[in-house]
């Protein structure tokens, strides 16, 4: 009887994921943190050289690298753009496991590709061709040594860990790798300071020590992995095939015959707990595809939706000649559970989330937003608009004192973009605002916007001066806010800036 | 073959009887919608109507309505939200989806929102084709979305206009906008408009109508003044 071998595990790493995203938008070579909590998330080569590092306070990181570019930490987007380094991974070797963006694991495709240096170059090489130039790769038997080899991986190389040497690569490496600052912490002033260190102590005395969660992390440090890592699981087969013998012309009898595939089609889904909401119907002519339309449905397709589908199509499209062969493929099935509430309840909410789904598909991910109300003094830097589905990150809570905001009521306008405005006196002179407050006459006839025919004011109020954060160079603004009525009723927020006028909101 | 022209009266029969065959086919499926208690007995939003409005205010506190009742919102092509405004006439914002800059698929978008919203708030970059219209209420009908239309629509179930606005609490120099007293008029058809007298908002930013004893025509207003230099 033979010992079947370890399965081997490979992850893939691309440091410094945070910041690939944020460094799309800049050169290459600035110099790049993204901040969580104020504390530097990921940084960019050009930083690092300027002493940068991970866990730094952003006061910190500012005085080594003054000119440093600061991104907010946008863990959705990350997510997202890894996706196409998940779907390369997952186009040579199937059953990609993601751990977060940045990192994913799979089993190692070595007998494919005739070894496991051999697998790692295939990969590395599928994901350099994406734009990511930085990819490390490590192999080993479990994930967490395999995960240690990659980090010690220079860029687009692999480090295999020989079978059954997780033990002996992870025993030279430092404990803060285990990445549970209490217990390193411990461990160092125990003084043991390699892996190796830790794991010859006897597994028994580490759990009463250290308990459970001391020991998995004992485990880990001499070799043994106690994370399987989960695959996911490949889709079922759900397309479903109509061959017609002889093959028919008439759109009403393949619609006729077709009524029992679309039913097996719709009771396969099901077994699986799935339905389906959008289809691509295919219709085959001499061998050869001669229609093919793809048909979302707002719910999810039944026996008779799928029937007038291809009954549609067939009269909208007619075929070159009769019809071989009609094929309903699944293009995005949902589970029915989500689907199952709208029987009980309205189900709204995850209604809802499909039809923004669909918006999305139209106008573009960010094209949707939530709207909220945050802090801020001018109406538009009270206005949050996140993009839809993702988290609210970087907005200011509305509730805490704004001294110095426009009160309330609210204007029901707010224009994204100011435009010039003109607010003159008596003598069409242009009322100015001083240093202190003070301006050189009182408004007399105003234009909101150029090419508005000029108003007589009726009331107004201000200046309203604000000294927004003048310790910060690149931010301090220094306005006055005027509220102005017409005599027409119309009622505005100016802005005077440098002694320019503005026009920021309309009361209407 | 001549075509003989319809004189007005007519044609305004005309109108006023397609209304009504309109109002019998849409029959079943024009139930009632929540509506802003300040807009009680004035106007009653119906599922499946187009309502015109002419002024951000007038569209927010529409769609304020179904929202306090707890539907979902949808607002299709308005840039220039004012977002704490909305929440103050009662807009529930955790319901609401905007999609700011639709361009030219902004009519797809509508449409796929009011599957699954119950009131879409839309402003068209453009003129809107009387087909496109046409189709369009035909979806709202079977979905029964309400369809709150901010600039021109061709035909609308009912106009909601600002006629009259006066601000109150701001002087010359000092003071500020504290409420606003507007008229609001809702046009149906050929029949004579409806009005009513409205705090939006008051100054303690309710909207309410205002009080009978309190009524006071707020006066017409005079043309903008031009000026020539």
């Amino acid at each position: 009887m033979s010992v079947s071998p370890p399965l081997r595990t490979m992850t893939v790493w691309c440091p410094d994921w945070p910041v690939m995203a944020a460094l799309e938008e800049l050169r290459p070579d600035a110099p790049v943190a993204v901040l969580e909590n104020n504390v530097v998330l990921a940084c960019s080569p050009a930083a690092r050289v300027d002493g940068v590092r991970r866990g730094m306070r952003r006061r910190d990181a500012q005085a080594r690298c003054p000119e440093l570019v600061l991104a907010p930490s946008r863990p959705d987007a990350d997510a997202r753009a890894f996706d196409a380094v998940l779907e390369a991974v997952e186009e040579l070797s199937p059953g990609v496991a993601p751990l977060r963006p940045g990192l994913c694991a799979l089993r190692v495709p070595t007998r494919f590709y005739g070894g496991e240096a051999e697998a790692a170059a295939v990969i590395a090489e599928r994901i350099v061709s994406l734009g990511v130039w930085d990819v490390r790769l490590g192999v080993a038997d479990g994930l967490f040594a395999a995960e240690q080899a990659a980090r010690r991986a220079a860029p687009q190389d692999v480090v295999v860990v020989p079978t059954g040497g997780s033990g002996d690569f992870l025993a030279d490496l430092p404990v803060e790798v285990l990445d549970d600052p209490e217990l390193v912490s411990l461990l160092r002033r125990l003084g043991l300071s390699s892996l190796g260190a830790f794991a010859r102590l006897p597994q028994s005395d580490v759990h009463t020590r250290f308990g459970t969660h001391g020991a998995l992390l004992h485990r880990l440090a001499s070799g043994g992995d106690p994370h399987p890592i989960s695959r996911r699981q490949p889709p079922p087969e759900l397309v479903a095939a109509l061959a017609l013998e002889p093959p028919l012309s008439l759109v009403e009898p393949i619609a006729f015959s077709l009524r029992t595939t679309a039913e097996r089609f719709v009771a396969d889904l099901a077994g699986h707990g799935l339905v389906c909401t959008a289809v691509r119907i295919e219709a085959d002519v001499d061998g050869v595809v001669s229609s093919s339309r793809r048909w979302a449905h707002p719910r999810w397709f039944g026996t008779a939706d799928l029937v007038d589908r291809v009954r549609w199509q067939l009269t909208a499209q007619p075929a070159h000649g009769p019809v071989e062969a009609v094929r309903l493929v699944p293009e995005v099935v949902e589970p029915l559970g989500d689907h199952a509430d709208a029987l009980f309840g309205p189900g709204a909410d995850e209604q809802v989330e499909r039809g923004v789904a669909r918006v999305q598909s139209l106008v573009g991910h960010d094209g949707v937003v939530a709207p909220s109300v945050q802090g801020g003094r001018g109406p538009a830097s009270r206005r949050a608009l996140v993009t839809w589905g993702e988290r609210a990150d970087g907005v200011r809570p509305a509730a805490r004192p704004w001294p110095g905001q426009v009160p309330a009521p609210a204007p029901a306008t707010v224009y994204r973009e100011p435009f010039p405005a003109l607010v003159v006196g008596a003598e069409d002179q242009v009322v100015g605002v001083d240093g202190r407050g003070g301006i050189s006459c009182p408004p007399a006839r105003f234009r909101a916007q150029q090419g508005d025919p000029w108003q007589r004011v009726a009331a107004w109020a201000g200046p309203w001066p604000v000294d927004e954060q003048w310790w910060d160079e690149a931010a301090a603004r220094r306005v006055a806010r005027f509220q102005v009525v017409g005599v027409d009723g119309s009622a505005w927020l100016m802005v005077v800036e440098n002694g320019q006028w503005w026009t920021e909101a309309r009361y209407d | 073959m001549s075509v003989t022209s319809l004189d007005p009266v007519r044609s305004e029969l005309l109108a006023e009887l397609q209304q009504k065959v309109e109002r019998i086919q849409s029959g079943p499926t024009a139930e009632p919608v929540a509506t802003h208690p300040a807009l009680s007995g004035l106007l009653q939003l119906r599922a499946g109507g187009v309502y015109g409005v002419d002024a951000a205010s007038a569209a927010l506190l529409l769609a304020a309505g179904p929202s306090l009742a707890g539907a979902w919102c949808g607002i299709v092509g308005v840039q220039d939200l004012g977002v704490e405004a909305a929440q103050t006439y009662g807009l529930q914002l955790e319901r609401t989806i905007v999609v700011p800059e639709p361009r030219e698929r902004w009519l797809e978008v509508v449409a796929a929102l009011a599957d699954v919203v119950d009131l879409v708030l839309v402003r068209p970059p453009g003129p809107v084709r009387q087909g496109e219209a046409a189709r369009l209420a035909a979806r709202l009908r079977k979905r029964g979305a309400v369809l709150v239309a901010w600039g021109e629509w061709p035909r609308c179930d009912a106009r909601l206009t600002v006629a009259g606005t006066r601000w109150e609490g701001l002087e010359q120099g000092h003071g500020r906008l504290k409420a606003r007293r507007v008229r609001l008029e809702v046009r149906r058809g050929a029949a004579p408009p409806r009005e009513r007298e409205l705090w939006l908002p008051a100054a303690d930013l309710a909207v309410r109508p205002v009080e009978a004893e309190q009524v006071r025509r707020v006066e017409a207003v005079p043309d903008p003044v031009r000026v020539v230099s």
